[in-house]
């Protein structure tokens, strides 16, 4: 296969072109607008739909329009608009409808900045919005994993009829790397039994809707809901490991920082530290059960993030603080160095060792 | 190779023209002039020039740029250093435009006393690499968007076809045709081949004109197990 040169944003959406996504709603903001200036040049030449809609709000609910017919839908944005989404992604997720969202993650709260952040790791994981819901959080680390992951997000929101969070930081939209892309797959030609199509009298109502006016419904619907859950918890845990296999220092890490921590890992290594890295790739359902098995191996944790400690609390979670979870971890827009990251590992090394 | 007081490196978003204008700015500088460097990109948020301002000052290289790069400030905002750079005709600039017709609009704003001074370079910067690129169709068409919204109309290409820091030798060869082809139905001459400077032994021989590009390893570009 051809390699081609692309920004991270690029990637995602001519990987969405390439997955059978004909339906684009987005609005711009830093650092995703690249994604949104794709489509705009694109979608017109192939039939396709590209609407800068007047907000973000707009926006998702135009995602939920289409998704109701049964077609592949995206929409991205950045956090500050991620935020504004979150009714409509609740509303997707009460309706069990498919989309793929992409947040293009900028320093906050509140306007905040316009570099790379995760700090909206909760938001994603905790279900964005209001009610009880998950959405599948995937979390690349590459140009490739940005072009990837988009179409396995297509597939599992689809697969389990959930709304998917392409969850990436500004870093991961705006580096620019070689990348292959996605095989070529046109639009599926049959809507799903469950779409709004039109019944031509021959069927009962399809209906797209989470208003539920019997409160034993609703709650079924929402026990359901979570047994599907439970079924992507089982199924669709992705993870990468790196020099695990001896480690006494785990880092888990996802997205630039991943990056970053695998750098400083090798470093370690040559210096003679056994530091190995797990790193999410969903980050819901996040990979509780090899961070939990490690915890049987390892001396200490250490996550390295862009937030002042969200991702921590899984690490904790998951390994039910059976060993000392250490964290490096910058903010702002702040990326930490692979120095940083070395001296974090050193220091896990030596006061984990000492915590046995 | 010849060069004039102000050399302008435009082209499609992602195409290295910064890459090469930083390379430019020092060869012009080790020939012993007054260079300065002047960002126009109003369009990226990250990876600009400004991550290179002390290189460039450790050279004797100005750079004038935005006072919000690398900020959190998202305002395409042109520093005022800019006209005195089109103005005072004894020091050489290296100007790097913003991509597509969307970055050369900021360019608009100085082509009038570019063009009447007339001592000027307007360089084509290509990638064979990029997706929206890979024809010469769609890369004249890119080219016809840029000169429309800067107003000022190239004068030659730059081959710059590469994919990164993983480029190869081959990559390069494979693009001469797409080069020459865009010459060809453009009219405008190939002003040279810029390449990673480690791939200058191997096409040395195979391609005229080559420009040898010192790139920069950044943080985050994944190392090789030791």
């Amino acid at each position: 296969m051809e390699k081609v040169l692309m920004k991270g944003n690029e990637a995602i959406a001519e990987a969405a072109i390439r997955a059978g996504c004909r339906h684009y709603f987005g609005y711009p903001i830093t650092p995703q607008t690249e994604v949104a200036a794709y489509m705009a040049k694109r979608m017109p030449k192939i039939d396709g739909v590209f609407l800068q809609a007047e907000s973000e709000i707009a926006a998702i609910n135009m995602v939920y329009g289409v998704s109701a017919t049964g077609k592949r839908v995206m929409t991205s944005s950045s956090s500050p608009g991620i935020a504004l989404k979150t009714e409509g992604i609740s509303y997707l997720a009460g309706a069990d409808l498919p989309a793929l969202i992409v947040n293009v993650q900028r320093g906050g709260p509140g306007l905040g900045g316009i570099q790379p952040s995760q700090a909206d790791y909760f938001l994603a994981t905790r279900g964005p919005g209001h009610g009880d819901f998950h959405v599948l959080v995937l979390a690349p680390s590459s140009v490739q994993e940005m072009a990837d992951l988009t179409v396995r997000g297509f597939e599992l929101a689809e697969k389990y009829r959930m709304p998917a969070m392409l969850l990436a930081d500004g870093t991961m939209g705006q580096m620019m790397e070689p990348v292959v892309l996605p095989e070529e797959q046109k639009p599926a030609a049959k809507a799903p039994g469950w779409a709004v199509t039109g019944t031509e009298c021959k069927r009962p109502h399809n209906i797209a809707n989470s208003l539920y006016l019997s409160p034993a419904e609703l709650e079924r619907l929402n026990v359901e809901r979570f047994e599907r859950y439970a079924e992507v918890e089982k199924n669709e845990v992705m993870w990468e490991e790196f020099m695990m296999d001896d480690a006494e220092v785990c880092v888990v890490s996802c997205g630039i920082t991943a990056r970053v921590s695998r750098n400083a890992i090798i470093e370690a290594r040559a210096m003679g530290i056994k530091a190995g890295m797990i790193r999410p790739i969903t980050l819901w359902p996040f990979p509780k059960k090899p961070l939990l098995a490690a915890a049987d191996k390892v001396n200490a944790f250490l996550t390295v993030e862009l937030s002042m400690g969200q991702m921590h609390e899984d690490v904790e979670l998951a390994i039910r603080c059976k060993k000392p979870v250490y964290m490096c971890n910058r903010v702002g827009g702040m990326i930490p160095s692979p120095d940083e990251v070395l001296n974090s590992i050193k220091k896990a090394a030596e006061e984990g060792g000492k915590a046995q | 190779m010849d060069f004039k007081r102000l050399t302008l490196f435009a082209g499609h978003y992602g195409s290295g023209k910064t890459n090469i204008a930083l390379n430019y700015a020092v060869w012009l500088r080790e020939k012993g002039l007054s260079v300065t460097m002047a960002d126009l990109d109003i369009v990226n948020p990250y990876f600009r020039t400004k991550d290179s301002e002390e290189a460039l000052n450790k050279l004797g290289i100005e750079l004038i740029c935005s006072p919000f790069a690398n900020s959190n400030l998202d305002v395409p905002a042109m520093p005022k250093e800019i006209y005195a750079l089109v103005d005072d005709h004894s020091q050489y600039g290296v100007l790097d435009i913003g991509g597509d017709d969307r970055g050369a609009l900021a360019l608009g704003r100085y082509a009038p006393e570019i063009l009447s001074e007339g001592n000027y370079e307007m360089l084509f910067v290509i990638n064979r690499s990029r997706p929206l690129t890979r024809t010469v169709d769609d890369t004249l068409s890119v080219m016809r968007e840029i000169e429309a919204a800067g107003g000022v109309s190239f004068t030659a290409i730059v081959n710059n076809t590469n994919l990164g820091l993983a480029t190869t030798a081959q990559d390069v060869l494979d693009s001469v045709s797409y080069a020459r082809g865009v010459s060809e139905a453009s009219g405008l001459p190939i002003k040279m081949t810029s390449v990673k400077q480690e791939l200058m032994p191997e096409l040395q021989e195979k391609i005229d004109d080559l420009f040898p590009l010192r790139l920069q390893e950044l943080y985050y570009q994944i190392k090789t197990e030791k």
